[in-house]
């Protein structure tokens, strides 16, 4: 479980790092139809990976944006400043 | 308004406990050049921005900050955690120990507190965007002085990353600033 839960965050992680570089770019080239193209591209890969995400674990973004099961699961442990070798997260 | 994303931006995950390393990445959290300093300098400019690019551009980088003040904070926090008494009093940590035993605070590893004076909010977009340049250099030549201090690849490896950003953040900026001056250069008839 944690097992999968690293590797969507850092699928997740590596696909918004390219829709937030992109965003940037585009704020200064707002007529750049390739990095468009290329942002929206991205942001359909990010929801899809973010629905995964949200279907095993909860919430990611907490607010009203995401879905929880019972028990209230955005309070669940770990926190992303959290991090213990021994037991692997 | 902000939303908060459970997830850190970039992975920080340091096995090795290291007061030492952690007083010197401290000055990142709430130093003088450090990441809140420059998420709430574009946070503050951002309302006075002529164009909508700026505008765009300070609300953005600003909101990136934050994530990487985050970033910050869970790498001294890891760099704490663990740490045993005599690693504290080894590292000349001691001081710290006594105000705030392993916990991160926003100010520098000498105990030095979180002040906006670090920062400048001007009024006059263009003086602002040469400060944010300024602050966007400062910041990657701090990350040079953390790689050159640190020995560990756990600790390296997010410190590069964030080396990083403050180039990207700089190109970005640099764009920002020419279009502000073709704003200015451009005539105003009514």
């Amino acid at each position: 479980m944690t097992g999968l839960r690293e590797s969507l965050l850092n699928q997740i992680r590596a696909v918004e790092f390219a829709t937030l570089e992109l965003n940037l770019f585009l704020n200064s080239h707002p007529d750049n139809q390739h990095a468009l193209r290329d942002y929206n591209n991205h942001v359909r890969q990010l929801m899809a990976l973010k629905n995964e995400y949200e279907r095993n674990f909860g919430p990611l973004i907490n607010f009203g944006f995401g879905y929880s099961r019972c028990p209230w699961q955005w309070i669940n442990d770990p926190w992303p400043w959290e991090y213990d070798s021994g037991r692997g997260y | 308004m902000w939303l908060y994303e459970k997830k850190l931006q970039y992975p920080v995950r340091i096995k090795k406990p290291n007061p030492q390393m952690a007083m010197y990445i401290l000055s990142q959290f709430g130093g003088p050049d450090g990441e809140l300093a420059a998420s709430l300098r574009y946070l503050s400019q951002r309302h006075h921005m002529p164009i909508p690019e700026a505008k765009a551009m300070l609300n953005d980088i600003g909101t990136e900050e934050l994530a990487h003040f985050e970033m910050i904070g869970a790498m001294v926090h890891q760099l704490m955690k663990n740490a045993s008494l005599e690693q504290i009093k080894a590292a000349g940590a001691g001081t710290w120990y006594t105000d705030h035993d392993r916990a991160t605070w926003p100010g520098t590893g000498t105990g030095v507190p979180f002040t906006a004076s670090y920062i400048m909010s001007k009024g006059d977009p263009i003086a602002d965007l040469y400060e944010d340049l300024a602050a966007e250099q400062k910041a990657r030549a701090t990350y040079e002085h953390l790689i050159d201090l640190a020995d560990d690849p756990d600790v390296i490896d997010p410190l590069r990353w964030l080396r990083e950003r403050e180039v990207v953040h700089f190109q970005r900026f640099g764009e920002i600033l020419m279009k502000l001056q073709e704003h200015r250069d451009r005539k105003h008839v009514f």
